[in-house]
């Protein structure tokens, strides 16, 4: 039974997709809006066709349904999107409410809400609130208007003021994704009935209110378990390891030597257990120096790890000098370790009245310490708060250029490109090892480690290797995501919340802006990936460590984000991919090759967002290869079938060839 | 002579979808005569090649052969027809741009009629697959010199150099090249003579007739005119005859009286759903000098803006690129080309929308008219979007509209011409455009890089003069044969000058959309075509330019309407708005509403972060900004590509079709894919500079920054954020 409904679900994908395109083209300039009126025939003929019977149809997560453009900036607000299914759903019965999820249920509806959309005005509508979303749908607008977003996306609620003359309230939720939104709604004349925003409050925050976070509860069924995406072993196997240098420990299989770090972990072959452990009391929260990449023809290798211990008496550890000394080792290339400290110098000096500090190179022979001056979680946190002031709801056009370097958020981006680039750079053209570390290890070790691989290593630029690349470096080496992103918690000013891994993905797509063939997956990778790590619908995201992952039996009780990727990738391929397999990237940090991302930071404004994406071409292009192969293959099997024999009119005479230039379909 | 009435309309007319401005000023005309009596009076004292009356070589040709060695004179690059060298050093240091260890290659410099070349001593290197023929990687024509510094970076101003000279010298392009030599190793008198010689014929004025192209069309053979040899072909339309005016007319549906009597240049197409029947209450007037910046405004702006990628130093790149994005919006360049592109905008919504005809104007009448109108035109009609329609259009609104291409790019470097990259601005417009709606293209932005470059090649007629009269006359009196035809000189458009057929073939767009077939045979039927030009009376077109006929007009009409932004009066009262922005808009989210079609209406984003820097014209010299295995090439490679297999299968369809019986398994798709994939890996060896700066240069090292900023941010920090400790707890709020 679950079978059948997979299957004529893909049915409905697969149709949909094709629709979902037009649908978007004429959505572009509404913000926010669904355009059904568009799709409407379209998308019920692609039901009808599907043949599948909806209602006991289990819709897409919200943000997660298709649209087949490729990798462009803008066109992804989840909203616009929309779920073709719920879309034609709501077409049939204009229903105001939501297409709801598997256990999703809704908790409270209100009508008569007005939305103060920044970009058209007032609207009126209904509003509801399930488990999962916030849905607020306006009929009064040709096509009608829809605002569809999980309540993970809400950082807060707000009233604003007192009643107004008018007798409205008025609520403002901010959301993390870059926009706030603005309701108003009636006073309630029955006091004692509580306001939607009420609820809203109590959903939109379960982790304060004692509630479930919607992940635990979803059950979609997906044809690929996403928790068996990223298996350590293999992933070390497929970087030749073990070796003769480098074995793979089990030190940790409890966590017991560090309970942020992944059980499995690849360290010196002449290293026993016993001794990481000296090392971990020396290291930051016992982040010992592990290997995270290695070279597959010099040997050079990247090892992260926290900051030393040293305090300021400028304490030494014996044993973590020898095993430095050892990595160095490992590598017969070269005599020289570098060791990247993440941190601006002042700050690592400043860490030392806590006990941590960094390398001395009299205690270290033979290494190189080096700065890369990228600034901490508050700074980063405080530069997308300006950020958003810039961007949303409106662009002030005069001054641009000067607003947005005021919000510094691009010299952040660049500084951690530019550092990554130096690890890369010393691994590949210097064929050294390097070290690199920050404070604990968890964040900006995490973005420089990880970016400096997908420059070194093709894999990681891959759709699958992308994935394996997040789980080991991010979820597995325990970058701390409950508390960065504050998953349900109504806590907003927690100072622990920053955009350390936005960031990352940030730089990431600064390289596929710079390398447009380089990357199996587009934009819109991306941007989903961004999207469902606030919305709480799969486990991926959650928790803050794998031995917390493990604990809360995620893998067991949640649905992995890869789980739906990899169930239509074609979705998130770039069409213009070419395999450069070995070929190692080196990105220009220059400020004059970086750029906001529009697509992302932008998306919500609609005058931004192209009324064709770019891609769109070369998808065509694509699908016009596709079909002509498929003739040519048709016409040879036709040849091979008959006998000699006259000609035959199926296939295009010459009159039909198409030149080169000629890519409309 | 002329009814005024009937001339009135002439003018005003009526633009959709050409826009025809023509206000002439009447110091232009006075200017343009003066360069011909004085171009006369050259002539009539100076006989031969050498040397004019305004012009003292400071080295004859005679005595350099006399001079020179065997062995060096190897070392020449290989002269154009007309060529002469002036002087020339040897041992001359040629720094290599993307280093500070003073690193570089030794070769001769050498100062000709057409370029600053460097010869260098090491063997030649491969051949660039993006070779100009006119000019190599290290060859200056003169016009193309924008700056030369010397010691200490002190500018160097003709006229004062006498027996001096620099140890190292720095010139400085207008196509943003950057050259170092130095000059130390060569002997003093060498090291004299080519500094002087280099400054004397790249800064100091000179007469018109100095220009390399008089000399160049002398010594070649050059097979007449463009448009006479080719006739054959499509073409690039010359604007210069009645006849080009007449088909354009009839291709747009315009149905105005091509008023032949004055001169060859003006026209005056008219839309055929006007509104109006009298045409002064459906006009309105946009008088350019009130909303855009002058052209001394622009030179500016550009001057502040290009130094940003006159780069001669990596240490002051880097810390300039701090301040990258401040400096932008400082320097206003974006700025003026989102101003253009806004009024062209709002042009084009009168026209659209209100269904008015829009009279341009400005003191002059092309300059920002030229960019404007063009603009216009580009965003309405989908012909000018392709390669021979935009270049005819060039020649309609820029070349046959008067546009001073002598006065504005300053060739003859004299004090009293206002320098200013107007037709650059167009460009950076038209590729602002082009970028936003890469589809509706059939140019590519390399096309539009080579032709920004090539304004400063004094070879074609295209950019050298300052109107059709001052052509026609000049070309005429430098005519060696008096009796005959005008001297021919290639134009821009004849594109094999430059490039040969592979070069060419990155000018197109291989993602541009067609227009459908049908179409295009409609179209066709409306092209001109180019049969009778040369035998027409030469009276009806080739008449010298009327002193202030046109300027006579628009003061004609100024005085009717008596008021200055006639707009407002005329076309609601109520549209009291200098809010124009703000309708503009409107009228693009309207516009952005409906189903984009690339052959319909364009309208370009105006929006802060759509208006862009054009990396390609800009960055390309620059080494360390040079994205290696990246930028646009790489996905170009790949699209190439995938059009190479369509293609290869579309002809294996066609051959299956036509001859099912022969042995079809010779030729499988896979075969000729793998080859193609070969070629867009090789894409990995290219770099973002493609296809301007060889990949020999390649080295597999990144550009780190030499300056990170260390405390710069941490200033002006709130609640010194920087300072806290990552693990937000309150006791970290140090």
């Amino acid at each position: 039974m679950r079978r059948n409904i997979l299957d004529s679900e893909y049915t409905v994908c697969h149709y949909t997709t094709v629709i979902q395109w037009k649908m978007l083209k004429y959505s572009l300039n509404l913000t926010g809006i669904r355009v059904t009126k568009v799709a409407m025939g379209d998308s019920s003929k692609s039901t009808s066709t599907s043949r599948s019977d909806r209602s006991t149809h289990a819709a897409k997560p919200t943000f997660a349904m298709s649209s087949d453009n490729v990798s462009i900036s803008t066109d992804f607000s989840p909203e616009l999107r929309g779920r073709p299914k719920a879309v034609a759903k709501v077409l049939r019965d204009s229903k105001e409410e939501p297409q709801l999820l598997p256990k999703e249920s809704v908790q409270d509806m209100a009508k008569d809400v007005t939305y103060i959309c920044p970009y058209i005005g007032a609207l009126r509508g209904t509003l509801t609130v399930t488990n999962y979303r916030l849905f607020f749908k306006c009929m009064d607008r040709e096509p009608a208007f829809v605002l569809d977003l999980p309540l993970g996306v809400v950082s807060r609620v707000e009233k604003i003021g007192g009643a107004s003359s008018r007798g409205e309230v008025s609520y403002g939720l901010a959301c993390k994704d870059i926009r706030n939104l603005r309701f108003a709604h009636k006073q309630m004349e029955d006091s004692l009935r509580k306001s939607i925003f009420e609820i809203l409050m109590k959903c939109a925050f379960p982790v304060s209110n004692g509630l479930t976070i919607f992940a635990f509860e979803y059950g979609q069924v997906y044809p690929e378990n996403g928790w068996k995406v990223y298996d350590a072993q293999a992933e070390y196997k497929r970087q030749g390891l073990p070796n003769e240098s480098w074995r793979i420990t089990k030190v940790n299989d409890h966590y017991e030597l560090c309970d942020t770090y992944p059980s499995t972990l690849v360290v010196p072959v002449n290293i026993p257990d016993e001794e990481l452990k000296r090392v971990a009391a020396f290291r930051a929260k016992g982040r010992i120096p592990v290997l995270s990449w290695i070279h597959p023809e010099s040997q050079a290798t990247v090892i992260r790890c926290s900051q030393p211990m040293v305090g300021v008496n400028g304490k030494r550890s014996k044993d973590d000098e020898k095993y430095l000394q050892t990595i160095m080792d490992a590598n017969a290339q070269s005599h020289k370790l570098f060791i990247f400290d993440a941190r601006p110098s002042v700050n690592a000096a400043a860490n030392k009245m806590k006990g941590g500090g960094y390398e001395s190179e009299d205690a270290y022979q033979n290494a190189e310490l080096v700065f890369l001056d990228i600034h901490n979680i508050h700074v980063m946190r405080e530069s997308l708060r300006k950020l958003k002031e810039v961007v949303y709801p409106n662009i002030e056009e005069s001054h641009w250029f000067s607003n947005l370097e005021s919000t510094h958020w691009l010299e952040h981006i660049k500084l951690i490109l530019a550092g990554a680039l130096r690890i890369a750079d010393k691994v590949e053209s210097g064929k050294t090892s390097v070290v690199v570390h920050c404070s604990d290890g968890w964040d900006r070790t995490a973005q420089l480690a990880s970016l400096a691989m997908v420059m070194l290593d093709g894999h990681y630029r891959t759709i699958r290797g992308f994935q394996v690349l997040l789980e080991k470096e991010w979820l597995s080496f325990g970058h701390r995501f409950q508390l960065r992103i504050g998953h349900g918690d109504k806590n907003h000013t927690d100072a622990d919340r920053s955009p350390v891994f936005l960031q990352f993905i940030d730089c990431v797509w600064q390289m596929t802006r710079q390398f447009p063939a380089a990357f199996e997956f587009n934009e819109y990778f991306l941007i989903t990936i961004l999207d469902h790590l606030y919305s709480c619908l799969f486990g991926t995201f959650m928790c803050n460590s794998e031995q917390q992952r493990v604990k809360e039996e995620l893998p067991k009780k949640t649905v992995s984000l890869w789980a739906y990727i990899n169930s239509q990738p074609e979705e998130f391929t770039n069409p213009l991919y070419v395999n450069y397999s070995n070929h190692v990237l080196f990105p220009v940090v220059s400020m004059r090759h970086l750029e906001l991302w529009v697509g992302y930071y932008i998306r919500w404004n609609p005058r931004m967002r192209p009324q064709e994406p770019v891609h769109q071409r070369y998808k065509e292009l694509l699908a016009k290869r596709a079909e002509l192969q498929k003739r040519v293959e048709e016409l040879q099997r036709e040849v091979t079938n008959r006998s000699a024999s006259s000609s035959s009119e199926r296939a295009g005479s010459p009159t039909r060839s198409i030149t080169p230039v000629q890519t409309f379909v | 002579m002329f009814d005024g009435r009937v001339l009135l309309k002439q003018v005003i007319l009526l633009f959709w979808p050409l826009i025809s401005t023509w206000v002439q000023g009447a110091e232009k005309i006075d200017s343009c005569q003066l360069q011909v009596l004085e171009m006369l009076s050259s002539l009539g004292s100076a006989g031969g090649k050498s040397a004019k009356p305004s012009f003292v070589s400071y080295v004859t040709p005679e005595e350099i052969k006399s001079e020179k060695e065997p062995s060096r004179k190897e070392k020449h690059p290989d002269l154009l027809p007309g060529e002469v060298v002036f002087c020339s050093a040897s041992t001359v240091l040629k720094y290599t741009q993307d280093d500070l260890s003073q690193r570089g290659v030794f070769g001769v410099l050498l100062c000709t009629n057409f370029r600053v070349s460097f010869v260098s001593d090491e063997e030649p290197t491969e051949e660039m697959l993006f070779k100009n023929k006119l000019y190599g990687e290290n060859d200056i024509p003169l016009s193309c010199v924008d700056n030369i510094y010397g010691d200490k970076r002190k500018l160097i101003t003709g006229g004062l150099v006498k027996n001096k000279y620099p140890s190292k010298m720095i010139i400085h392009c207008k196509d943003l090249r950057v050259f170092q030599f130095s000059l130390s190793f060569s002997k003093e008198e060498d090291a004299k003579k080519i500094f002087q010689g280099i400054v004397h014929h790249c800064l100091e004025p000179k007469s018109l007739r100095c220009l390399f192209a008089f000399s160049y069309c002398e010594n070649t053979s050059y097979p007449g005119s463009y448009t006479v040899e080719n006739t054959s072909k499509k073409q690039t339309v010359m604007f210069d005859s009645v006849e080009d005016w007449t088909q354009d007319m009839k291709r747009t549906k315009g149905n105005c009286r091509v008023v032949s009597e004055n001169s060859n240049f003006e026209l005056s197409p008219k839309m055929l759903t006007a509104v109006a029947h009298n045409h002064l209450y459906s006009v309105k007037t946009e008088d350019l000098s009130d909303t855009l910046p002058t052209v001394q405004d622009i030179l500016l702006s550009y001057n502040k803006f290009k130094q940003f990628f006159l780069i001669d130093n990596t240490t002051e790149f880097w810390m300039s690129d701090m301040k990258w994005f401040s400096s932008l919006d400082n320097c206003g360049w974006l700025d003026i080309i989102r101003q253009c592109l806004q009024k062209a905008v709002e042009v084009v919504e009168s026209l659209e929308k209100e269904n008015t005809n829009v009279l341009i104007m400005e003191e002059g009448g092309s300059d920002l008219c030229c960019v404007v109108s063009s603009l216009v035109q580009l965003m309405l009609d989908p012909y000018y979007r392709t390669l021979l329609g935009f270049q005819s259009l060039v020649q309609k609104e820029w070349v046959a509209g008067g546009h001073a291409f002598l006065d504005r790019s300053n060739h003859l470097h004299l004090k009293d011409k206002v320098e200013s990259p107007v037709f650059l601005l167009f460009l950076e417009c038209v590729w602002q455009l082009q970028q936003q709606h890469g589809p509706a293209f059939q140019f590519s932005e390399t096309y539009l890089t080579v032709l920004s470059d090539s304004v400063h090649v004094p070879v074609f007629t295209t950019f050298l003069f300052n109107n059709d009269g001052h052509r026609d006359s000049l070309l005429r009196a430098e005519s060696p044969h008096t009796q005959r035809s005008p001297l021919n000189c290639p134009t821009v458009w004849d594109w094999s000058v430059q490039f040969d057929c592979k070069a060419q073939d990155l000018f197109t767009n291989p993602l541009y959309t067609e227009k459908p077939k049908q179409d295009t045979s409609v179209r066709k039927s409306y092209r001109p075509r180019h049969l009778r030009q040369l035998s027409l009376p030469s009276s009806a077109f080739k008449t010298p330019p009327k002193k202030g006929f046109f300027k006579d007009e628009a003061d004609n009409l100024k005085k009717i309407l008596g008021v200055k932004r006639l707009s407002r009066w005329m076309l609601s009262p109520s549209s009291d708005s200098p809010q124009t922005s703000s309708s503009v808009r409107e009228f693009y989210e309207a516009w952005q509403t409906k189903p984009l079609d690339y052959h319909g209406l364009l309208l370009p984003c105006l929006d802060g972060p759509s208006i862009r820097v054009w990396m390609q014209r800009y960055l390309r010299w620059i080494h360390d900004v040079q994205i290696l295995g990246g930028g646009p090439v790489a996905m170009l490679s790949k699209v190439s590509e995938i059009l190479g297999e369509v293609q290869e299968l579309q002809r294996q369809l066609d051959r299956h079709g036509c001859t099912l019986t022969s042995n079809h398994k010779g030729a499988r798709p896979r075969a000729k894919t793998a080859a193609a994939v070969i070629a867009a890996r090789s894409s990995v060896r290219l770099s973002s500079s493609f296809p301007f700066v060889t990949s020999r240069n390649w080295a597999f090292k990144p550009a780190i920054p030499t300056s990170l900023l260390q405390s710069l941010m941490v200033t002006g920090m709130p609640g010194n954020l920087a300072d806290r400790e990552d693990d937000g707890g309150p006791e970290s709020l140090v």
